[in-house]
């Protein structure tokens, strides 16, 4: 029997040294695309930032051309996620803990291939019928909420407004959070579960007591990969809503999103307003890295008690 | 504030694979009861087909009667939930809650079914079930951190006043030491022999001496081969089990020769 020299020839290390290598490069390049964007984006915009204010759409500088539509972007993401949020949880919540095992197959697939939906489809869907069905709704609305700012009449006739938007996004950002949180929800450790069940818990409570708090920091990235969604989705906005001023009602035409507004605009811009629209992306991806930057900090905020240690 | 379990003709199902055959055995009240046995002799199952664990398996079922105190708690209209409430269990692993802080975890069993209780009577409560568990000397200062900051050995004795703060009728242990360290794991039997004084204690358990030292009655499970059903080869006093069993069989595993 022969002993193998314990200095190895580093035959054996070259798949470690070629898949570190390749992982460090993966990780390079994620940097690098992120920082050229973000470079691009800064210097594309700082025509429009630095031009004088009556040079830039609406005469009044660039700041009070982009608050409105910054507004607007985050009124039809929160509509999105307000909807979108326990709907998804629930159906997730359905789909791991309460639906039969061949019903379950059925339902995840079904909920991803609302996913694989172009988003132009969901536009025009919205559009041409969502918007039609649902002004009905808006009008009594209108009449029977109306003291409240955001259900201030008149409704708009056609129905195209940001709260419509905010639903045709919702249903788009829903199989994304659904999936998410269902896999999380698959992943709570059995043994969690029946501590809880052991206790006597039902199961709605050991799914209060176990599956949500070890699902907790998934559900808020699932949320927060559904806002970026809503953020920056633009056909759908685009084709629903019939954009104008900001205005604090949501059920009248108006408001305008970041991503529907470069969307529209940029085909014909030309000069200082592609600059502009530039600016405007710039905002749009400066709003997104602070969203994920705030759900880290949500999520890191309770560390000791993750479960992690 | 204890039962005991009077098991007849139980024959436990996953689907229309027989798990454990016809068991039949009498659990004393306020005593502690060990089943031994080979790994896969059907011996965990059994346990948990005590307070209806078994059912979180898709398919697991059960023929026969558990009666607990006379009441069968497989008859028509028994919930489960309020099996297991009556019916703590400590598992293998020891799972307090991570999420939630020492005393929660203690008070987690007692806040079910909406059940409210003033923060007086919480303190107390939460008190008396460390102490219980032999564990609030080394908790009562930080009450409020997470569980699973504590060692296994102290996880496990969380686990055990969890069980014990909602005052069960019956304690299920199910190889409560098999991750835990010899000194953890003495502290654990020495609070077992404590519980039997207020509680049924049942645990199942892989090392021999453990049975030994803890039990005062032994049941020894046996399987007759792969595919084969677990079978109860012999209960008795755990004296007798150990020195003079009637089966050949569990002569041959207490003495550790298999056959």
């Amino acid at each position: 029997m022969t002993a193998t020299p314990v200095t190895s020839t580093g035959a054996g290390r070259a798949g470690d040294k070629i898949f570190s290598g390749a992982a460090l490069a993966a990780g390079c390049l994620i940097l690098a695309v992120l920082f050229g964007v973000a470079l691009f984006l800064v210097v594309q915009a700082i025509p429009a930032l630095t031009a004088p204010a009556a040079e830039i759409q609406g005469g009044e500088g660039f700041f009070a051309y982009i608050w409105p539509i910054v507004i607007g972007t985050l009124i039809a993401a929160v509509i999105a996620l307000v909807i979108a949020t326990p709907i998804a949880i629930g159906v997730a919540l359905f789909i791991s803990h309460f639906a039969p095992r061949g019903l379950a197959a059925g339902l995840g697939y079904m909920v991803d291939l609302l996913a694989a939906i172009p988003s132009v489809v969901y536009g025009a869907w919205g559009a041409a019928f969502l918007a039609k069905e649902i002004s009905p709704a808006y009008n009594w609305l209108a009449a029977n909420m109306g003291w409240l700012p955001i259900f201030q009449g008149p409704a708009s006739a056609t129905g195209k407004t940001i709260l419509t938007a905010g639903i045709v996004l919702s249903v788009m950002v829903l199989p994304i959070i659904t999936s998410l949180s269902r896999e999380i929800f698959l992943q709570t450790p059995k043994l969690h579960e029946e501590a809880a069940l052991a206790l006597g818990a039902t199961r709605w409570e050991m799914i209060k007591m176990s599956v949500l708090p070890f699902a907790r920091p998934g559900i808020i990235s699932a949320v927060m990969l559904g806002l970026g969604r809503a953020l920056g989705e633009t056909m759908a906005v685009a084709l629903v809503l019939s954009s104008g001023a900001l205005t604090a009602s949501l059920i009248q035409s108006g408001n305008q999103t970041i991503a529907a507004e470069i969307a529209l605009n940029f085909p014909e811009a030309s000069g200082l307003k592609v600059s502009t629209l530039i600016a405007a992306g710039l905002v749009l991806f400066v709003i997104t890295l602070a969203v994920n930057m705030i759900a880290r900090w949500i999520i890191t905020r309770h560390k000791e008690f993750s479960g992690a240690n | 504030m204890s039962k005991r379990i009077d098991v007849k003709d139980l024959n436990v199902y996953y689907g229309d694979f027989l798990a454990v055959e016809d068991v039949t055995i009498n659990i004393e009240a306020k005593s502690v009861t060990a089943f031994i046995g080979p790994s896969g002799c059907g011996k965990s199952t059994f346990l948990r087909t005590l307070n209806r664990m078994h059912e979180v398996l898709p398919g697991a079922r059960v023929e026969g009667e558990v009666l607990l105190d006379g009441d069968n708690l497989y008859g028509p209209g028994v919930d489960p939930v309020t099996v297991r409430s009556q019916i703590g269990m400590v598992f293998q692993r020891p799972n307090p809650f991570p999420t939630m802080s020492i005393r929660d975890n203690v008070l987690a069993g007692v806040k079910l079914n909406n059940k409210k209780i003033s923060k007086g009577e919480a303190d107390v409560l939460v008190e008396r079930s460390l102490k219980g568990a032999n564990l609030w000397n080394e908790v009562k200062d930080r009450l409020e951190k997470p569980g699973s900051g504590l060692s296994g050995g102290q996880q496990q004795r969380l686990c055990i006043a969890r069980a014990i703060a909602v005052e069960p009728q019956v304690i299920l242990m199910d190889e409560p030491c098999s991750a835990l360290d010899p000194i953890s794991t003495l502290a654990i039997e020495d609070l077992i022999n404590e519980l039997k004084d207020q509680y049924t204690v049942v645990i199942v358990t892989h090392n021999m001496q453990q049975a030994a030292r803890v039990s005062d009655r032994t049941a020894f499970f046996n399987i007759a081969g792969t595919g084969k059903p677990g079978k109860l080869i012999e209960v008795g006093d755990t004296q007798t089990i150990f020195s003079n069993p009637v089966q050949k069989a569990t002569e041959d595993y207490v003495s550790g020769r298999f056959g």
